[in-house]
């Protein structure tokens, strides 16, 4: 064929066209299209979550009604988790696992890609169910939140089946997503590289599929039970017929509180490796910080019902639920301690992704505290379902995971595309993110203290000022990403030509392959195994 | 100056501002004032959890403030690549585990006494309401008295600020009882929340759920569902009169009189004029029906159908009854009103139906007609 | 034969992956379009259907000549075993989820709403409920319809278990056949499999149709016919994928296409069957028998 790209591979280079992007076989240019989607829907999702700012602005039903609301807010959890960071971690690890362990791509390319296509199939049958809402007779839109907690979801409309079909499809995706990338870790390593020399990203991932394959099945079996209650006359979820409308609770957050997990550790494993980069030392604990993702892995399959404390549960249940929710606070605990210390004694810089670091550490601390508030049951009888929970986990997964993946495109940006960002926009980029996030959600601690539910369209006159400070750090918050937007594409047109390895500390303390390749790398790198010193 | 300096100098400013600022001086930063034991013992929990996460707030962000200034780059620090395999680097992962286990276990143990008596339903009560949480309003059944209340919001220009936390028929209490209530619903979830007198349970369709309190002191509480369940979730709120025993007992008979002749009234077979009909139809119709139908009768287009000029209120009659009785057998939304209202209330929202907004049938339907139709 | 690629084998790019994509989505939207009574729905899913039955001859067609021509070497091979291992993982998930539910409502809400337990208040509401397993009488049959008699665990359910159980020797009879190159045995073995396994389709069908005519058991008759059927329909769903795939994978042993060496796919669906064998018995256990 034409050019010869790169002397150790003997494919062609990407093919042209269209081809190249829907037939695709290549981690890059899918790991690309996925981290492109995850950017079109957290525009989609962030522009859901300025109409409810809006609205909640002021006291008053102003700008939508209160289904409509009801179903923004649906679809703005549902689109940032399943649309949003998912496919962004997914992104990253398309991307940079198969380089970080010397493969020469994922185990099944095929089937990566329709884990990808996948994606935007569910996403049109996603926005469907909030439109089908526009055309008269398709019944109640889904006004139930992302829980979907049946009676009410048994009474919602059309709208209801296309989002359940569409959290099928997002389910196989996942699922075929995680089996292939813990088939890649477990058998793609180049020889040298145990599982222990594995750099924590990739070990933050192996957990996080793992977790995927487990509980996306238990979610699938949920929401198809409630398809059954609704349309073929079974009594899952109705007492009348024998039934409890509890069980899909247990159902959700057997899935939902892994879900969380599924959330963060990818991030996690982000700054396993940014924060010894700019630190210019190792990680204070490699073992250790395996060790405590494991735990969390674990502990995270076992303690969902601590967010249903008041359905009304035994006294043993309780308690158990109670204590196990607060061990969490061990594993997490260890591992914002772990790179904590990781900084002491270090060498540091401060670019970009270093300071999100660094924030993140700080805010998802705080994410943490109020967990363990959260976690004891007389007290959370209280707070359950008040702003209080929102902020909490709001905190948890902006910085714990947005944050995180933020932090992820700013340091392996310069590798994908080869040019270096800017560093000035980059850095205003963060001090605008983190002060108007704090503004927004600082502020609904209070708010939820006070007594204000959570999902409500109309509220009080004495939450006015929480409230409007919120709104001000949202829109604000909302407003940066615009930044984020220009700052990508200006990068990817041209800048700075990247080095092989832009950053000083990168190789410190991981076998560190992906740096050893040309940014950006080849169209197929690793077509044979590298050689581990 | 550095930027991670300026960031935590603009957080500690911003959180100074938030605290200190004027604009919240009137209203709570916290839990409003606990008057039930059990709250009380949750707010103290909630604030023993704030100062421990406090201190270690303070730890973190010192240590890392302390390791920012110190070890970076630009002052020349120099990174120390065996730090990890210092004996701090081998103990901490034994030490630190230890101690956070150990304020783990501080948390879990205060927070066990009050978990107990939450599940400590042993106790003799002196009072037990059923609050039945409904699509989009509450009902309290007093069990020992066999009386009914019900709740709705009141309108904007009735509550003035205190819209979305004033009803029309507040639960009236005695205090210093012991009360139990018995929270279920008849449609789907709700949460019947009231922070200074009783933590929330879930009220759950066809299973009840427990909760229990003693009112300290009198005085009027509020609070609002906490469980979204549906279009009207904002707009179902909870009213608590808290009463001396006397004065309660008062209300009761009171209450128990107007039951009686409501009871009698709408029983009697008597022959209602239409416009004696419509009046009380106009009044049942604003405080149950309203929230999905709208007081200009026209609905939501696509979701709650018009009765004005629509097939239900202007076809048969009898279709009329039995979707009103028996609720609808396509759209779940619409409930079975038979068991909550008595005939008269049946008949004359019927009848209101059917000829007002211009409906003008002319059909009159008595409470004779429904007690009828309940055979 | 060729030895087998040094390199870890890279498909080119491949339109199967987007094709299953539009399959699938043509499939689901008909499906929720077909259940609110929109007549474009079953067009969509027959569409779908299609759609899927073209690409499975597809992309397992491309498969099947990169496996002929020793495109995939030792690692791919172990790839695809490790992948196989972790779908039956999810799959596994997949049926505990339903079981677990069968548990929680007997042994958990149920008896609550029986008078029992924690919530056991709740019976108040249910007058004259007692909670017995199968539930024949429900809190409310209003809108449910009365079963007349649950299902037993003797006759053809038993008939089943001896069944699915005799297939799994049958199809560990063909892979020793397999092993030791004997083909005649390796298809007889498949053969047998599949006429056992369309004998276990075809009793389950007429288990259905016994229960719905004559027990007045019905996905609409309580919590006994949902889980009953939620149970036993995904089983036999599942039943039937594997059916179709020892079909698939019977052809192709009689083409000769597996050596001792390299058969992942017949072991593929040898595991799936070996699985859809064990959730029977727990099924049998656990919805028939106690």
């Amino acid at each position: 064929m034409s050019a010869v790209i790169h002397e150790d591979h003997h494919h062609e280079g990407p093919p042209a066209g269209f081809k190249r992007w829907l037939y695709s076989t290549n981690h890059k240019d899918i790991g690309t299209m996925y981290l492109i989607f995850a950017l079109v829907m957290l525009f989609i999702g962030g522009g859901m979550a300025m109409i409810i700012r809006a609205e909640l602005f002021m006291p008053g039903v102003q700008i939508v009604n209160p289904d409509l609301y009801n179903n923004l807010l649906t679809d703005h959890a549902l689109i940032m988790i399943f649309g949003m960071v998912m496919p962004a971690a997914a992104g990253m690890a398309n991307w940079m696992i198969p380089m970080m362990i010397g493969a020469p791509d994922m185990a099944l390319p095929r089937m990566n890609n329709m884990s990808f296509w996948l994606l935007p199939a569910a996403a049109i049958l996603l926005l469907s169910s909030l439109l089908v809402q526009f055309i008269p007779g398709t019944g109640v839109p889904i006004n139930t939140g992302w829980t979907l907690y049946p009676p009410l979801s048994v009474q919602t409309g059309m709208g209801m089946d296309l989002l359940i079909f569409s959290v099928h499809l997002l389910g196989i995706s996942s699922i075929m997503a995680s089996i292939n990338i813990v088939t890649t870790i477990l058998n793609m390593r180049a020889p040298g590289m145990p599982l222990m020399k594995m750099p924590l990203f990739v070990w933050a991932w192996l957990f996080t599929g793992l977790l995927l394959i487990i509980v996306m099945p238990v979610l699938a079996g949920g929401v198809t039970m409630l398809l059954f209650d609704r349309h073929f006359g079974t009594s899952f979820f109705d007492a009348a017929g024998g039934g409890d409308p509890v069980l899909f609770q247990h159902l959700f957050w057997f899935f939902g509180h892994p879900e969380v997990y599924v959330l963060l550790l990818p991030s996690i494993g982000v700054l396993g490796l940014v924060i010894p980069t700019f630190s210019r030392k190792p990680l204070f604990g490699y073992k250790p910080l395996v060790f405590f993702m494991g735990f969390l892995f674990a502990l995270g399959l076992v303690v969902w019902a601590h967010h249903q404390y008041t359905i009304g549960m035994s006294l043993g249940a309780t308690m158990y639920f109670m204590i196990g929710t607060i061990l969490i606070s061990i594993p997490v605990g260890l591992m914002l301690f772990n790179f904590i210390f990781t900084m002491w004694r270090g060498s540091m810089t401060f670019e970009t992704p270093m300071l999100f670091a660094i924030a993140i550490i700080l805010m998802f601390s705080f994410a943490g505290v109020t967990g363990v508030m959260l976690a004891v049951v007389p007290a959370d009888l209280q707070y359950h379902d008040t702003y209080f929970v929102v902020a909490h986990f709001h905190y948890a997964l902006i910085p714990g995971a947005v944050f995180g993946l933020y932090a992820g495109v700013f340091y392996w940006l310069p590798k994908w595309t080869g040019h270096m960002y800017n560093e000035k926009l980059g850095k205003i980029f963060f001090w605008w993110t983190t002060l108007s996030f704090n503004l927004t959600f600082f502020p609904q601690h209070f708010s939820g203290l006070a007594g204000m539910p959570r999902r409500i369209v109309d509220y009080n006159i004495q939450y006015i000022e929480f409230n409007q400070i919120s709104s001000i750090g949202g829109f604000l918050f909302g407003l940066s990403h615009l930044l984020f937007l220009y700052i990508i594409i200006k990068t990817v047109k041209g800048g700075e030509k990247a080095a092989d390895k832009p950053w000083e500390g990168a190789q410190i303390g991981t076998p560190g392959l992906e740096w050893t390749l040309p940014s950006p790398p080849p169209f197929h790198s690793f077509t044979t195994p590298p050689q581990i010193k | 100056m550095s930027k991670s300096k300026s960031f935590l100098a603009s957080l500690s400013a911003f959180l100074l501002t938030l605290i200190a600022s004027p604009a919240f001086a009137d209203y709570a930063l916290n839990f409003p004032e606990p008057v039930s034991p059990l709250t009380s013992q949750m707010y103290d929990l909630h604030m023993l959890t704030t100062k421990i996460a406090t201190i270690i707030m303070v730890i973190v962000i010192s240590i890392v403030t302390y390791a920012i200034l110190k070890f970076r780059k630009s002052k020349g620090a120099e990174a120390d690549q065996n730090f990890h395999k210092s004996a701090f680097g081998t103990w901490s992962w034994i030490l630190v585990p230890i101690i956070v286990l150990g304020i783990d276990l501080t948390i879990a143990g205060s927070a066990t006494d009050a978990l107990k008596q939450v599940e400590d339903y042993s106790q003799k009560n002196d009072v037990t309401v059923k609050v039945i949480g409904s699509q989009w309003k509450w009902t309290y059944e007093y069990m020992d008295d066999d009386i009914r209340v019900v709740s709705n919001m009141l309108s904007k220009e009735e509550a003035g600020d205190n819209y979305l936390r004033a009803v029309d028929n507040p639960l009236v209490l005695p205090v210093n009882k012991r009360i139990r209530f018995l929270h279920t619903a008849s449609d789907v979830l709700h949460a019947w929340w009231v922070p200074q007198i009783v933590y929330k349970k879930d009220s759950i369709p066809g299973y009840i759920n427990e909760t229990w309190t003693i009112i300290e002191k009198e005085g009027t509480y509020r609070g609002q569902c906490a469980e979204i369940c549906g279009t009207g979730h904002a707009f179902m709120p909870i009213v608590v009169e808290a009463v001396s025993q006397d004065k309660y007992d008062a209300w009761l008979s009171e209450k128990k009189i107007a039951m009686a002749s409501a009871a009698a009234e709408a029983s009697a077979d008597k022959t209602w004029t239409m416009a004696e009909l419509m009046s009380r139809g106009e009044q049942v119709y604003n405080t149950n029906c309203v929230a999905c139908h709208q007081i200009t009768g026209e609905g939501v287009p696509g979701v709650f159908p018009a009765l004005k000029g629509g097939q239900i209120a202007t076809g048969p009659v009898a279709d009329h009854l039995s979707i009103v009785m028996n609720g609808s057998t396509k759209n779940p939304v619409m409930a079975a009103w038979a068991g909550a209202l008595n005939d008269l209330e049946l008949a004359a929202l019927i009848t209101y139906e059917r000829n007002a907004w211009g409906n003008n049938t002319g059909d009159v339907v008595q409470p004779t007609d429904i007690k009828s139709a309940r055979k | 034969m060729s030895t087998a690629e040094q390199n870890y084998f890279i498909p080119e790019p491949s339109r199967w992956p987007a094709v299953a994509v539009v399959g699938l989505f043509f499939l689901v939207l008909g499906f929720a379009l077909w259940m609110n009574g929109v007549s474009l729905g079953p067009v969509s899913t027959g569409i779908g259907l299609l759609v899927i039955i073209y690409l499975f001859f597809g992309w397992f067609g491309d498969v099947i000549d990169e496996s002929l021509t020793s495109k995939y070497n030792h690692d791919v091979d172990r790839s695809f075993r490790q992948g196989m291992f972790w779908f039956i993982t999810s799959e596994v998930s997949f049926f505990a989820t339903f079981f677990g539910c069968l548990f929680y409502f007997r042994n958990i809400s149920l008896p609550w709403l029986g008078g029992e337990g924690q919530l056991g208040v709740s019976n108040i509401l249910w007058e004259g409920f007692t909670y017995t397993w199968p539930l024949i009488n429900l809190p409310d049959v209003t809108n449910y319809t009365q079963l007349i008699e649950p299902m037993g665990a003797g006759g053809i359910p038993a008939y089943n278990t001896i069944i699915l159980l005799s297939s799994g020797v049958t199809v560990t009879w063909a892979h020793w056949g397999l092993k030791k190159g004997n083909r005649a045995q390796l298809v007889w073995g498949l053969i047998a499999t599949i006429a056992l396994g369309m004998l276990f389709f075809a009793l389950q069908a007429y288990e259905y149709y016994h229960a719905y005519a004559e027990l007045g058991l019905t996905l609409n008759s309580g919590i006994y016919g949902s889980t009953f059927y939620m149970l036993t329909g995904f089983h036999g769903f599942h039943v039937t994928m594997g059916t179709i795939m020892l079909m698939v994978i019977c052809a192709r042993s009689m083409k000769g296409h597996f050596t001792a060496e390299n058969h992942f796919a017949f072991e593929g669906v040898a595991w799936y069957w070996h699985f859809v064998d064990v959730v029977w018995l727990g099924l049998y256990l656990f919805v028939y028998w106690l």
